[in-house]
């Protein structure tokens, strides 16, 4: 029988789809018996959609600009 | 734009035109990856000022040592091995008393502690503002040490692979793997605040 703690330790891979069937067997049995894992599972899922799902933000022109004008300066330089 | 829909020869293709000296060719492969290296940038260091800095050296040394990429990674994966090592520099001079290092061991067994466990709404963003939820998810990654900030940041929000975040990192699988467990468990338990359901109190947990 799996205990809590095995199970924590496979979450993330379990996450990822990345486990062979036969441990992902396992959880799944495991979270179909435990409440707590369970909640674990869902909010922990969640997490990662959440932060996947977050507006990229874009790159402020200020910054920007001065980024290409300290790469032009450089380039230039080299060039000569 | 969407990285996605890059092919790997354009760029190398790209890559290979920079090396030889064609400077819109570095541009270009800046302008794809600015927004990303500054974002990360950002987490990393928790300062704009330091962030911006970071951007700027990132690819002022990418452009000086370009003959050294080897084409076997990914560019990108390149660049931001070069950005953390800068982050971290910045970090390194802010706390002098405190070393910051992405290597520092960090016991990994005992303690993926869970503190509370209640289950959310089903769609726990919505009951924020935008504004709203993106302080809350900032303030929650900014919590992170940054060991497992780095992580989280390159596998679930840039999403590289478990492999490609190692090689960026200079960490192996199995320690990113650990980190990554860490820093979503402690994202979690810092979301569950925010996010669990109304009049739900939490499970005794053994
Ligand atoms: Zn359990």
């Amino acid at each position: 029988m799996l205990t809590c703690k095995d199970f924590l330790k496979e979450l993330s891979d379990y996450l990822d789809e990345a486990l062979d069937p036969a441990i992902r067997g396992k959880l799944e049995e495991h979270i179909a018996e435990c409440p707590n894992c369970w909640v674990i599972t869902d909010t922990t899922r969640k997490t990662v959609q959440i932060y996947k799902g977050m507006d990229p933000y874009p790159i402020p022109p200020d910054v920007e600009a001065r980024l290409m004008a300290a790469l032009e300066k450089k380039m230039a330089a080299k060039q000569k | 734009m969407p990285v996605s829909s890059l092919t790997a020869t354009d760029e190398a293709l790209l890559v290979a035109q920079a090396r030889e000296g064609d400077a819109k060719a570095f541009s270009e492969l800046v302008r794809r990856y600015e927004g990303k290296i500054f974002r990360l940038a950002q987490h990393v260091t928790q300062n704009r000022e330091d962030a911006e800095d970071v951007l700027q050296e990132t690819f002022m040394k990418a452009y000086e040592h370009l003959d050294q990429f080897q084409g076997n990674s990914k560019f990108y994966t390149w660049i931001v091995r070069i950005a953390v090592n800068q982050a971290l520099m910045k970090l390194r001079r802010r706390k002098t008393d405190k070393s910051v290092s992405l290597d520092e061991t960090i016991d990994t067994g005992e303690d993926t502690v869970v503190r509370e466990i209640a289950a959310w709404d089903e769609d726990p963003e919505a009951r924020y503002s935008r504004e709203e939820l993106g302080q809350i998810l900032g303030s929650a990654i900014e919590s992170l040490e940054p060991p497992y900030r780095s992580v989280f940041v390159l596998r679930d929000i840039d999403e590289l692979s478990t492999e490609e975040t190692a090689d960026a990192l200079g960490l192996s699988v199995p320690a990113v793997k650990s980190r990554l467990l860490r820093a979503r468990l402690q994202l979690r338990d810092k979301l569950t605040r925010y996010f669990k359901r109304k009049g739900d109190d939490a499970f005794a947990y053994l």
